[in-house]
């Protein structure tokens, strides 16, 4: 396998872990959605400093994967080349704030590194958290849900053209890359003075392609969007779902958990 | 049920690929489009889907004529095979592949579910309904394209190269559903034993005109006509 056919693989796994069976891939994509961004939106909210209030936010995502059966390592695996350009983000925030905020045996550690580590730790708990909705959530029903949300179809049928488009890009790259690796043994790259027309055959190819399938969705009596009477009914239990977590995020975010648990330990 | 009438067509400008064309399908014929490679096969396929539009002519299906506005319905009547299953197939797995246009025709689940069942069990395919659409091989991938066609029992079936990557097996279960099939079948292809099999009539296409359009049996055993279109004699006959 070539570095694209491993990437489309890759791609591909999501759609069977997103077929996988689990109490968590059995719930309605419309309650994991909100969900998932209410646990997003609380998850930015914490102060830049707050620490301490953000660490137990790792504990949903913690209870997701476990109930899921999603690894943890695939998700990081899967995230691992965005996970450092969010890690990126806070990377300057120790040279702008140089105020000691506390000292931990004799090391005082400046505003700066506080903020920095909070950031990047909501970074990763929001990618986490989009990354199980995902691995959870079919995207035919996710944007179905989107829909039944009132989204307008345009956007979620572009979401929906696009997930597949990626696929078919790569594929087509996949094969191009073989194909070019054949005729120029023992060399690493495509050569530069190839690009150009390695690009433009990609781009026209990945068109046509993408042209003959989206004709092929219409001849089969698609029009701008999916069938979507395909997710469940919101039952009792998604209800249910929604109701703990969120209540949950509340009292780890107004609760003051770590005050909480810090005042027992100590006593 | 289907209908030419004067099509001329070009992709680009001062090309004509189809100079001029006429003829006519009966309700439940079953007829061979056959043809070298670049003669118009495929472009003719496309124009009655609506694909494309004739520059001059009509093209007709059902006695509805082929434009903007008769799309859906038009669409509605007629199944296709693509030449490339790799751009048929687009859900990730067969079954859904298959469920997507029963269910976007309005069909319920459940039957849509029987539909399904009964198409693979025709088939013999069973054992690729939960398969993963990359991970099956081109010929799997043939027969689920085809499967997910029949599924939507459309009432007039175009097949471009249906039996093309086909291992001997499947060929003849092709061979075989097609012939057991009694919607009109128009069927493209360079297997003329297959259309030897399958189709009473042929029309030969040749540098986007028609050469010849008459009884399979009669234009696939003229050796002469077939090897100045650039064709060879059906292997059975090879030979004679
Ligand atoms: N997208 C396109 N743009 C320009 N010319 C095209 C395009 N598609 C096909 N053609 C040309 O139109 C002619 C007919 O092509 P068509 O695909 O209909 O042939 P075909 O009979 O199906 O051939 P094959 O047996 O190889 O499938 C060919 O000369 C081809 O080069
Ligand atoms: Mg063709």
């Amino acid at each position: 396998m070539n570095k694209m056919q491993k990437a489309l693989a890759e791609l591909a796994e999501m759609d069977e872990l997103a077929a996988m069976r689990s109490p968590v891939h059995r719930l309605h994509p419309g309650a994991k959605l909100i969900t998932t961004i209410v646990y997003i939106m609380i998850t930015l909210s914490f102060g830049k400093y707050d620490l301490p209030g953000l660490v137990p936010m790792v504990l949903w995502p913690a209870m997701m994967f476990s109930l899921s059966g999603v690894r943890v390592r695939t998700c990081f695996y899967k995230l691992r080349i965005v996970l450092p350009l969010v890690m990126a983000v806070g990377l300057f925030n120790p040279f702008f704030d140089r105020q000691t905020m506390l000292t931990i045996g004799g090391i005082a550690v400046s505003g700066g590194v506080i903020s920095m580590i909070t950031l990047m730790l909501k970074g990763v708990f929001s990618l986490m958290a989009s990354f199980l909705l995902m691995a959870t959530t079919k995207i035919d029903s996710l944007c179905a849900a989107l829909r039944k949300l009132h989204v307008p179809a345009l956007l979620v049928s572009l979401l929906q053209l696009t997930y597949r488009y990626v696929g078919v890009m790569t594929e087509e790259l996949a094969v191009m890359t073989d194909a070019y690796h054949l005729r120029a043994p023992g060399q690493k790259g495509i050569h530069i003075s190839a690009w150009g027309s390695f690009l433009g055959q990609l781009l026209l190819r990945s068109m046509d392609r993408a042209q003959e399938l989206y004709s092929s969705m219409i001849l089969r009596g698609y029009h701008e969007h999916f069938h979507y009477a395909d997710i469940d009914r919101f039952r009792g239990r998604d209800a249910l779902y929604m109701l703990i977590s969120v209540m949950f995020f509340v009292l780890l975010r107004y609760g003051n958990i770590s005050q909480l648990v810090g005042g027992l330990v100590v006593r | 049920m289907i209908g030419f009438q004067n099509v001329d067509f070009s992709y680009e400008k001062d090309r004509k690929v189809l100079h001029d064309m006429s003829f006519g399908i009966g309700k439940g014929e079953s007829v061979g489009l056959i043809g070298a490679n670049g003669a118009g096969k495929s472009t003719i396929m496309k124009l009655m889907l609506g694909l494309l539009g004739p520059d001059s002519g009509r093209v007709l299906i059902d006695g509805i004529e082929v434009k903007k506005d008769t799309l859906s319905d038009i669409r509605a009547k007629l199944g296709f095979v693509l030449q490339n299953s790799d751009n048929q197939m687009f859900m990730p797995t067969v079954y859904e592949d298959m469920i997507f246009g029963p269910l976007n025709y309005g069909l319920p689940r459940d039957e849509a579910d029987r539909r399904v069942d009964e198409v693979l069990g025709r088939l013999g395919l069973e054992y690729l309904k939960n398969r993963y659409n990359h991970k099956i091989s081109g010929g799997e991938k043939r027969m689920a394209a085809i499967a997910t066609i029949l599924a939507m029992e459309p009432e007039a079936v175009l097949m471009d190269e249906p039996t093309s990557a086909l291992d001997p097996y499947n060929r003849r279960i092709v061979i075989n559903t097609i012939k057991s099939l009694d919607q009109t079948r128009l069927i493209a292809s360079h297997d003329l034993d297959m259309i030897l099999d399958t189709c009473d009539r042929v029309i030969l296409i040749s540098g986007g005109r028609i050469a010849a359009d008459g009884p399979a049996e009669k234009i696939l055993t003229d050796k002469e006509l077939l090897e100045a279109n650039r064709m060879e004699l059906p292997f059975r006959f090879a030979g004679r």
